[in-house]
């Protein structure tokens, strides 16, 4: 090990890198851990005496609604981004690899534009004069204007809108890295279609429809933006309630500990994920 | 299998994914007040644009915002890919699982954790509390971008530089810097896109001194139908597309 002194360069680079995210990262994620356990203040926003109150108030009756509400709007949404997503993947990765680098970028590029702007040019087709119902309209399948926008429908369309590409991305890695030989094996063996595709297919896909998962039901959960834009105040977001409690209402101790329970379900899916690798590598080698 | 039925699919998901769009694009040329029927060709919305003097300074603000933090989360970015590459240290591992973090949680749960910090010390909330949170959002990318153009690099290129007596530093600049450029613009068209778009941590950072776009397209299209807002958005998209074949044309062809 050679001297500080003789390697400036790498300390100043390490401190600057540590520097950065224990300042920016660590400590801004204890102090929320920290503002969950406190009491709600006026003048400082949070104070002693340390207190549960905040996790108490989550199952509040008011709240626990919303938040099985934002659940279920999100798990219907990573369940349709899934049923879209899976045969999406599967089918691109059969497509000539050359177009395939064109439809992975087709499938960027909304990713890349301005979600916000996204989102509302869904309000131009849902709205109660839009398109979609002038065109049902014109079509003779409906004879007055359907109510679309400011529904749960609506806040569901938005999400995944918005969602998609990161469902089909980890999906479509693991298609890429199907082993064909398994595939052959399992049919030489004697398996259908279908069995191959529930005991070969799916077991092999699993890490990556957890990532989809991963990557889909935590953000469905904190777009705020959405149902502000598409569905109206009672199809509300995890998101929306802690942007309310930290900017509006300024109770941080309960903004802190939805947030809490947020990071909560995400470690659980990672940890999730992480398992069905490890098992792939286990049984598929 | 038969191709047609796959094919079929792809073509209808991604008719489902433009349309929207198309219609965004097609309405910022309408004349029509109301904003759902089409009442003719028009520039009416760009000119309405480019009238408004709080949106022209909301774009010069999150154009200057993008900029610096690509800037700065480039070259924040890069050194620590480096590091990572490079140094054995203490709390590499833990190093590495705070940029996973970081890039996983939900952007919500890193907002408030930065309004919290910045309203603790006592920061004002404007340019600099915005640039601290769009670098922090964007360095787990930057780094992943030169990571992996690191991981497929001959190793024995630094050791020979070593072995000739250079130091880490004239090391980095003449062997790993030109190695590492392409990277470094894709992760720094990256994160400008990252930043330019971002609504959800900018929300909770920014004050009243500092208006950016997407915050003032926030509150414009809260309420209502805003047409200007289609000639926006028609704009950032053709900006975006631009930027986007930008780094992938650079990606591809540093891989030749």
């Amino acid at each position: 090990m050679r001297n500080l002194m003789q390697q400036p360069f790498r300390t100043a680079v390490l401190v600057l890198v540590w520097g950065w995210l224990l300042f920016l990262v660590l400590a801004p994620n204890l102090l929320v851990v920290g503002a969950s356990v406190m009491t709600r203040s006026p003048g400082t926003f949070i104070s002693l005496p340390l207190t549960l109150d905040a996790y108490r108030q989550l199952f509040d009756p008011l709240y626990l609604e919303v938040f099985l509400h934002s659940l279920y709007m999100a798990a219907v949404t990573t369940t349709v981004c899934l049923l879209i997503g899976y045969p999406f993947a599967w089918s691109l990765s059969k497509v000539g690899k050359q177009r395939q680098v064109l439809l992975i970028f087709l499938l960027i590029v909304p990713f890349w534009t301005n979600s916000l702007v996204r989102t509302y040019a869904l309000k131009l087709i849902l709205a109660t004069n839009g398109l979609l119902n002038s065109a049902l309209m014109s079509l003779g399948w409906i004879d007055e204007p359907v109510q679309m926008l400011y529904t749960e429908g609506a806040v569901v369309i938005g999400l995944v809108y918005l969602l998609l590409p990161f469902m089909i991305l980890p999906l479509y890695s693991v298609f890429e890295d199907l082993r064909e030989d398994l595939l052959r094996a399992s049919h030489d063996l004697g398996a259908g279609r279908f069995s191959t595709f529930i005991h070969v297919i799916v077991p092999m896909t699993l890490p990556g429809v957890l990532a989809g998962i991963m990557l889909v039901l935590l953000p469905a959960m904190g777009l705020f933006f959405v149902p502000d834009i598409l569905g109206g105040s009672r199809n509300l977001l995890v998101g929306n309630v802690i942007k309310n409690q930290f900017l509006d209402a300024r109770n941080w101790p309960f903004g802190a500990a939805a947030s809490i329970m947020l990071t909560l379900a995400m470690a659980f899916l990672m940890f999730a994920h992480r398992l069905s690798k490890r098992r792939i590598g286990e049984d598929g080698v | 299998m038969s191709h047609w039925l796959p094919r079929t699919y792809l073509a209808l998901v991604y008719l489902l994914l433009y349309v929207p769009i198309a219609v965004l694009v097609v309405f910022s040329f309408n004349d029509s007040r109301t904003g759902y029927e089409w009442g003719g060709l028009s520039l009416r919305w760009y000119e309405a644009l480019f009238d408004n003097r709080a949106m022209v300074r909301a774009m010069w603000n999150s154009l200057w915002l993008a900029l610096s933090a690509a800037t700065v989360s480039t070259l924040i970015g890069a050194l620590t890919a480096l590091a990572l590459h490079r140094y054995r240290f203490r709390g590499k591992q833990i190093l590495n699982g705070m940029l996973f973090v970081v890039m996983m949680s939900p952007e919500i749960v890193l907002a408030i954790s930065l309004l919290a910090l910045f309203l603790l010390v006592g920061m004002q909330l404007g340019y600099v509390s915005l640039l601290l949170a769009h670098v922090t959002f964007c360095l787990p990318f930057v780094v992943i971008t030169v990571m992996a153009r690191l991981s497929g690099f001959d190793e024995r290129l630094p050791e020979a530089a070593r072995d000739l007596g250079a130091s880490d530093f004239v090391m980095t600049r003449t062997v790993l810097i030109p190695v590492i450029m392409p990277a470094l613009l894709a992760g720094w068209l990256l994160g400008f896109t990252l930043s330019l778009d971002d609504v959800v941590v900018s929300t909770f950072v920014s004050g009243p001194t500092y208006e950016i776009l997407p915050l003032r397209i926030y509150s414009m299209v809260r309420v209502g139908l805003k047409p200007e807002v289609n000639a926006l958005g028609t704009l950032l998209l053709v900006f975006s597309l631009v930027m986007l074949i930008l780094s992938q044309w650079i990606l591809l062809r540093s891989r030749r």
